[in-house]
């Protein structure tokens, strides 16, 4: 028999005895919902906005308080203009990125030397990058999170390597919740999921020496966020 | 006594002892309950949230034969390979295989409790390779060639001075003590090594059955730099992580990230279905995936502690036990520690020689009250000291309670002992608190309770 099956065999055996329910005392008091309960977390996880202007002061005051920064753009030039002035005000020299037709505005506008991730790339070279400007799959009102996949955001490694991470996103991929976030994975990829999907909540950080926040431990110890 | 529990009550004494250690971990530990207690706030029904996450992880377990193949039917759809172990040496030979197949020189390790439980850095070292561990807690751990203080914050006990004297001796870092300039040594030092690393290893947080994907929560970066640049990654998980569904995280997540750092998310949650996919600029050519029992399946036989497998190793229940607080995290000289590692270590190492930890808990119950997927730890460390003396029943217990039968069924005996009780007593402070004492045990460090002036039978027959 191979370990598979030795495994498999354990379990089967050992749950011939059934262990009660959670809540459940052998008194036949308990009633359990046949519905899974994660499809009613809305009912119990924190809330979130409904409206869209509500969803964005939330993402705001989310990403603030996550030491991210978050900007929203009225049209495609008050973003350029913005752009140039965190180059300028961090004096990038080389940028990366990939392609898509939010990204390749942005990068044609900085005039620098663009590294694109889609075709392969040298590892070396992208660790040199001042910043990672990638698309995203939707940013998330509740927590504040940026949700990306390999896919939306130029492979795994654009998104976390560079210092300064730089996400432009569209105001139809703003989502309230994290139930809203996970039907959206399922809708736009069904079966055919990339090979990486993150959450991303706020810049890099560790509490590991005496439980101080310091910013940027491996991952980018800035992440700016803007909504076009 | 058996070497574990001697190092137990030695070290137990040497750290309760410790005043500034204590105030150190205490202070950190309350900062962290004042957050955690902010974000549980945050949660629209809290303890509707817990009852939730106990349904789906025991659904999870209940159907765990189902899920665990639909979880490596998904993942091998994807190209990756999944292996099973019935030990912590099958997995260790798993890993080797794998590395010395790739012919590997070096590894970059994200943190996994997995991995310190089958004692895998040893067996890589052992064997010549290269194990640089990434995570900034788990890093200093190494260097310091010291095993986890606690399963979230594993170096949770050093201070910053601790760590300049260790960074500049290991890494020749200057003298600088601030905790960002620390990190940002830390950060250069292992830049390298994600570069050069031949093998990306990490633990796993969750495991989606429905869409056969592994879940990692983290910080820092370090576990998404570890799958993204070696050209292998391998990832090592016990049996019980799973969760049926994908939206399930979006409970967990949270839950995970409240309980464990205070977190209303953690800054990194990160799903990985498989090797790089053939439109994909990067990403591991091969992943493995190492699903691990190692006696898991003992505890799944015991229905009564079952749910002990359901543990998400939040280490919620360490940061509010008494014990944990006051003998640290070292103490237990176990993997897991705390409630949760004093319940299931004797399941993983042998009930006689690990029975001791089911002792050292005051069964206030702030461990149960506290789990976010209500695990019923003080109860379960009621069990095991009850199935240890079941098993073993040791003499001082079966002499106590065979003169408690004789005593109990003579009435003029049992009228007899109070008087012989209080006559004790009176000659007691001759001994007290020596060696001579036979009750020293106790009354080194605590006073003998006074026997009541009356009986209830003489409060009977005088009550009027």
């Amino acid at each position: 028999m191979s370990a598979k099956d030795d495994i498999l065999a354990r379990v089967r055996e050992a749950l011939r005895v059934p262990a009660p329910r959670p809540g459940d005392h052998g008194d036949g008091a308990t009633a359990h919902a046949d519905t899974p309960p994660s499809h009613k977390a809305r009912e119990y996880l924190p809330p979130a906005a409904e409206s869209f202007d509500e969803q964005v002061a939330q993402f705001s005051a989310n990403a603030t308080a996550l030491r991210a920064g978050f900007h929203v753009c009225n049209g495609q030039d008050e973003l350029l203009r913005r752009l140039t002035e965190l180059r300028d005000a961090e004096s990038w020299k080389r940028v990366a990125s990939h392609a898509s037709s939010l990204t390749d505005a942005a990068c044609a506008a900085l005039r620098l030397p663009v590294l694109k991730t889609d075709a392969g790339y040298d590892v070396h070279a992208l660790e040199t990058c001042d910043v990672g400007i990638t698309g995203c799959d939707a940013l998330v009102a509740q927590t504040g999170s940026v949700l990306v996949t390999t896919r939306s955001a130029g492979g795994r490694a654009l998104s976390i390597l560079p210092p300064h991470h730089v996400v432009l996103a569209r105001k139809d991929q703003l989502v309230r919740d994290l139930p809203a976030a996970f039907e959206l994975l399922k809708r736009n990829y069904g079966s055919d999921y990339p090979s990486m999907i993150s959450f991303i909540t706020g810049p890099s950080r560790t509490g590991d020496i005496e439980r101080i926040l310091v910013l940027g431990a491996h991952g980018p110890k800035r992440l700016t966020i803007f909504l076009v | 006594m058996s070497a574990p529990v001697q190092q137990f009550k030695s070290q137990a004494d040497v750290v309760s002892r410790d005043l500034r250690h204590r105030e150190f971990i205490q202070t950190a530990l309350n900062n962290y309950a004042v957050v955690r207690d902010k974000n549980r706030n945050a949660f629209r029904n809290y303890p509707a949230a817990r009852q939730a996450a106990a349904e789906t992880k025991w659904e999870a377990i209940h159907h765990l034969d189902r899920h665990l193949e639909q979880l490596a039917t998904r993942l091998e759809a994807r190209g990756t390979h999944v292996h099973w172990a019935s030990t912590g040496e099958q997995a260790r030979d798993i890993i080797l295989d794998i590395i010395r197949r790739k012919n590997a020189r070096s590894i970059i390790k994200s943190k996994a409790m997995t991995s310190e439980e089958i004692h895998l850095n040893e067996a890589l070292e052992r064997e010549g390779f290269e194990v640089v561990e990434s995570d900034l807690g788990e890093f200093i751990v190494q260097l310091r060639k010291e095993t986890p203080y606690h399963i979230v914050f594993p170096a949770m006990h050093l201070r910053r001075g601790e760590i300049r004297d260790l960074f500049n001796r290991e890494l020749n870092s200057g003298s600088t003590e601030d905790p960002e300039e620390l990190t940002m040594v830390a950060r250069r030092v292992l830049r390298q090594k994600y570069i050069q690393a031949d093998i990306g290893f990490t633990g796993a947080n969750f495991a989606i059955a429905e869409t056969g994907m592994i879940s990692i929560t983290e910080n820092e970066g370090n576990a998404r730099l570890t799958a993204a640049l070696p050209k292998t990654m391998v990832t090592l998980l016990g049996i019980e992580k799973v969760l049926p569904r994908l939206e399930d995280l979006a409970l967990f997540l949270p839950l995970l990230a409240t309980s464990g750092t205070g977190q209303p998310l953690t800054c990194y949650n990160t799903l990985y279905g498989g090797p790089r996919r053939p439109a994909e600029p990067d990403g591991p050519e091969e992943y493995h995936v190492v699903l691990l029992d190692n006696r898991r399946t003992q505890i799944l036989a015991n229905p009564e502690q079952r749910d002990a497998l359901h543990c998400i190793r939040c280490g919620a229940c360490l940061n509010v036990c008494p014990i944990f607080r006051n003998v640290g995290g070292h103490t237990y000289g176990t993997t897991y520690s705390g409630p949760i590692g004093s319940v299931i270590t004797p399941h993983l190492r042998g009930l006689q020689e690990w029975k001791h930890l089911s002792y050292s808990s005051s069964l206030c119950g702030a461990c149960t009250e506290t789990c976010p997927v209500k695990i019923d730890l003080a109860h379960h460390l009621l069990q095991n000291r009850r199935n240890a003396t079941q098993q073993k029943p040791s003499w001082p217990w079966k002499i106590g309670f065979k003169l408690m039968n004789f005593v109990f069924k003579r009435p003029a005996l049992y009228w007899f002992v109070p008087k012989l009780g209080r006559i004790g007593q009176a000659l007691h402070p001759i001994v007290k608190g020596t060696r001579l004492d036979p009750a020293y045990a106790w009354t080194r460090s605590r006073e003998t309770p006074r026997i009541a002036r009356q009986t209830f039978r003489e409060w009977w027959r005088g009550r009027g």
